[in-house]
C-alpha cells in the first residue's frame, strides 16, 4: 500500500508572528520556516506504518513556492521515499489544496492519505476533511492512534468529550493530532541520502486544477493586547485580590 | 437569506455550544433554521425549538445519524442546502469534522472559527494562534462557517417556539463505521462553558499531584479543570483537558494558570479570559505578561494554602 502525506511549509512554531505594518498579512520575510508540526507527525506515522510492513511506499507532497522543496527534503530525510512539489507562488486556500491533492491521489492511488489536523499558520483545520469529501473516502480526523488491518484503518480520535474510535474502509483519510506519535529527527547520513531521492515538479495547471481564491483577505491586524497586571506578595494578598474581583465571597 | 445551523448534541441533550452559533447566524441578517441529526433526538429537537430567534427546526432522525459520522451527516446537509444561503456549525470537534466536508461538496471555501460578522459576507477570524486577526470576505454564493463559541453571546434557551419539521433520513455511511467512544466523566463544569477554570502545567510532575493539588482548588471554586499540552502529553490528565491553539478555547470569568509557562500556543486558548491569575515560581515566565494577578512562588506550597484559605 502506498501512503500519501501532504506537508506544508509554515512559520516555525517558536517564532512569534509579527503583523505587517500595512495590515496585509504576517511578515514572513527573513524568518525561520519549518514543516508544520502536525505534518511531521503525519510523516512519522507513515514511516512507522512502513516499518511495520503495513505500507510499501511513502510519497510526500507540498503545495507552495520553490522553497517548499526544503520541507519536502526534510520529509525525505525522515524516511519518505519520494516527493512531489506542486509549485505556485499564489495563495492556495484549503479548497484549492484539497483539489490538488485529489488530482495527485487520482494519479498515485494511495491506500491512505495522512495529513495534519491543522496548519499552525492559517489554523483552518479543513484540508483533510475537504479531500475526504472530494474523494468520497472515510475520514479519521484528530487521530491519536492508527491501526491498519487488511482493508480497514481503525482510528482513535481526540474529541471534545474524550475519545472516539472509527473503522474506515481503505482508501481513507487520516488527520493527525499531537499525541499520535513523537516525530524522529533526521540523522545526518539520512539528510545526505535525501538529496538524491526523487522530487518531481508540477504546477496546479499541469493537474488541471483551478486554485483561484474564494476568500479575500481585507486586512490583518494584531489582536488587542493584554496589559500585565499586578504581582501579589503572598497567598493572603492573592485571596484578597480574588475577593475584590468578586471571584470568591 | 436563510442560515442552517447544526445543533450540537450528544444524542440525549442539546449542548450549549449550539447557542453562540445561533447568535452568529442571526447576525447574518436573515432567518435561522436549525438541523438536528441523530437517532431518537425528539427531546433535542424540542429544546432546539425553544431557542430564541429560531424560525424552524429540521430533524433528521434515523440510524445513519446515531453517531453523527461526517460521512453520513455531510451529504444530508448538502441535500438541504438548496434552500439555504449559509451553513453554520459550532467550532467543536464535531463541527470541525463535518463542516469542511460540506464546504468541499458545495465547492465553497469555509470560514473557520469566526470571531465576528462584519457584513453579509465578511468576517474576522484568528490566524497564527490568535497572534493576528484577519478580516476575510467570501466570494462564494453559499457560506460555510464555523463559529468560535467564546466570541459570541449565547442565544437564550427560552422564548422561541419554532416549528419542528422532519426531513427524510439518507444513507448509512458506506466508508466509515463507529466502533466505540470513551467519554470522560466529570462532575465538574464543562471546560468550554465554565465561569472559572483552574489549569495545571508540566510543573505538577505527575497525575497524583494534579489530583491532590489542582482538583481540590477547582472544587472549592466550582471550577472546571484544564491543562497545558505538556501536562496532557505527560499523561497527568486526559486529552480533552488541553487548553490552547490545538486544544480547547476558553474565555471564562477567571482563568487560574498554575505551573504553566505561557507558551503562545497555550495563550491562544485562554488569553480572552476576563481575569487571568498565574502562579509560577519563575518571575520571568511569559504567563505573567498576560496575567492580571500574578504570584511568584512554589505551587507545592502556595496551592494547598490557597485552597485552604478560600
Ligand atoms: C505561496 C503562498 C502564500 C500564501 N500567503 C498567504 C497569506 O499571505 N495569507 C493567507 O491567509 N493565506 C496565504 N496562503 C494560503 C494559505 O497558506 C492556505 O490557506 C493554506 O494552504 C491552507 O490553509 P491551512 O494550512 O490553514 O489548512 P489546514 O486545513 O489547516 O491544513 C491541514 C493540513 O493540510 C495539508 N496542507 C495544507 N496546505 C498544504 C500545502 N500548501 N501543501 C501540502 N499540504 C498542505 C497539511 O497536511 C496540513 O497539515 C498562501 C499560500 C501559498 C502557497
Ligand atoms: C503544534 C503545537 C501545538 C501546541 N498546542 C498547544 C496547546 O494547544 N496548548 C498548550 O498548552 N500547549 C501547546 N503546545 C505546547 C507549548 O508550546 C508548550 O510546550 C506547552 O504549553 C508548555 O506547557 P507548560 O507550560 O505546562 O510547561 P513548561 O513550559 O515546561 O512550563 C512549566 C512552568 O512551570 C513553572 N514551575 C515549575 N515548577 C514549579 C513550581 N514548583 N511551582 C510553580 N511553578 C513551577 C516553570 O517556571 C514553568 O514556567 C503546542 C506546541 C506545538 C508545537
Amino acid at each position: 500500500m502506498k501512503l500519501l502525506v501532504p506537508v506544508k511549509r509554515v512559520l516555525d512554531y517558536n517564532v512569534k508572528p509579527r503583523v505587517k505594518a500595512d495590515g496585509t498579512g504576517v511578515d514572513l520575510a527573513n524568518v525561520k520556516m519549518s514543516m508544520n508540526p502536525f505534518d511531521e507527525i503525519a510523516v512519522e506515522e507513515a514511516i512507522r506504518l512502513k516499518e511495520k510492513g503495513a505500507a510499501t511506499e511513502i510519497v510526500v507532497v507540498s503545495v507552495g513556492p520553490a522553497k517548499a522543496q526544503e520541507t519536502l527534503r526534510t520529509a525525505l530525510a525522515m524516511g519518505a521515499d519520494r516527493a512531489i512539489l506542486v509549485q505556485t507562488d499564489d495563495e492556495v486556500e484549503p479548497l484549492g489544496v484539497a483539489k490538488i491533492l485529489k488530482a495527485i491521489a487520482d494519479e498515485e492511488q494511495p491506500g491512505l492519505v495522512i495529513l495534519g489536523k491543522q496548519a499552525i499558520d492559517d489554523d483552518s483545520n479543513q484540508t483533510g476533511q475537504m479531500l475526504a469529501a472530494l474523494t468520497g473516502w472515510g475520514q479519521g480526523t484528530f487521530a491519536s492512534k492508527v491501526e491498519i488491518d487488511g482493508d480497514t484503518a481503525t482510528v482513535t480520535r481526540e474529541v471534545d468529550g474524550g475519545a472516539e474510535t472509527v473503522a474506515l474502509t481503505l482508501p481513507a483519510i487520516v488527520t493527525t493530532d499531537l499525541r499520535l506519535n513523537e516525530p524522529r529527527y533526521a540523522s545526518l547520513p539520512n539528510i545526505m541520502k535525501a538529496k538524491s531521492k526523487p522530487l518531481a515538479n508540477k504546477t496546479p495547471g499541469d493537474l488541471g486544477v483551478d486554485v483561484t481564491p474564494r476568500l479575500k483577505t481585507l486586512k490583518v491586524v494584531e489582536p488587542s493586547k493584554r496589559q500585565a497586571g499586578v504581582k501579589v506578595a503572598d497567598v493572603d494578598e492573592l485571596v484578597g485580590k480574588l475577593k475584590t474581583l468578586g471571584v470568591v465571597a | 437569506m436563510t442560515a442552517l445551523v447544526l445543533v450540537e448534541h450528544d444524542g440525549g441533550a442539546l449542548k450549549d455550544a449550539t447557542l453562540p452559533a445561533v447568535t452568529a447566524a442571526t447576525k447574518l441578517g436573515g432567518d435561522v433554521h436549525l438541523l438536528v441529526a441523530g437517532e431518537g433526538v425528539g427531546a433535542v429537537a424540542e429544546a432546539a425549538a425553544k431557542i430564541a430567534g429560531v424560525a424552524k427546526v429540521l430533524v433528521a432522525d434515523g440510524a445513519p445519524y446515531v453517531h453523527q459520522l461526517p460521512e453520513a451527516v455531510a451529504p444530508l446537509v448538502v441535500g438541504l442546502m438548496g434552500d439555504f444561503d449559509a451553513f453554520v456549525a459550532p467550532a467543536t470537534s464535531r463541527g470541525k469534522n463535518v463542516a469542511p466536508r460540506v464546504a468541499a461538496l458545495l465547492d465553497v471555501m469555509q470560514l473557520s472559527e469566526i470571531l465576528s460578522v462584519e457584513g453579509p459576507d465578511s468576517f474576522t477570524r484568528p490566524i497564527y494562534a490568535g497572534n493576528a486577526i484577519a478580516t476575510v470576505q467570501s466570494t462564494d454564493a453559499k457560506k460555510v462557517i464555523t463559529v468560535r463559541g467564546t466570541a459570541f453571546e449565547k442565544a437564550a434557551t427560552e422564548g422561541g417556539s419554532a416549528e419542528i419539521a422532519a426531513v427524510a433520513a439518507g444513507e448509512e455511511a458506506a466508508t466509515a463505521r463507529f466502533v466505540s467512544a470513551e467519554v470522560s466523566k466529570s462532575e465538574r463544569p464543562e471546560l468550554t462553558g465554565a465561569k472559572i477554570v483552574v489549569s495545571g502545567g508540566r510543573a505538577l510532575q505527575n497525575g497524583e499531584n494534579f489530583s491532590s493539588l489542582i482538583e481540590p482548588l477547582a472544587d472549592k471554586l466550582g471550577a472546571a479543570v484544564g491543562a497545558s499540552r505538556a501536562a496532557v502529553d505527560a499523561g497527568y490528565v486526559p486529552n480533552d483537558y488541553q487548553v490552547g491553539q490545538t486544544g480547547k478555547i476558553v474565555a471564562p470569568e477567571v482563568y487560574i494558570a498554575i505551573g504553566i509557562s505561557g507558551a503562545i500556543q497555550h495563550l491562544a486558548g485562554m488569553k480572552d479570559s476576563k481575569v487571568i491569575v498565574a502562579i509560577n515560581k519563575d518571575e520571568d515566565a511569559p504567563i505573567f505578561q498576560v496575567a492580571d494577578v500574578g504570584l511568584v512562588g512554589d505551587l507545592f506550597k502556595v496551592v494547598p494554602e490557597l485552597t485552604e484559605k478560600l
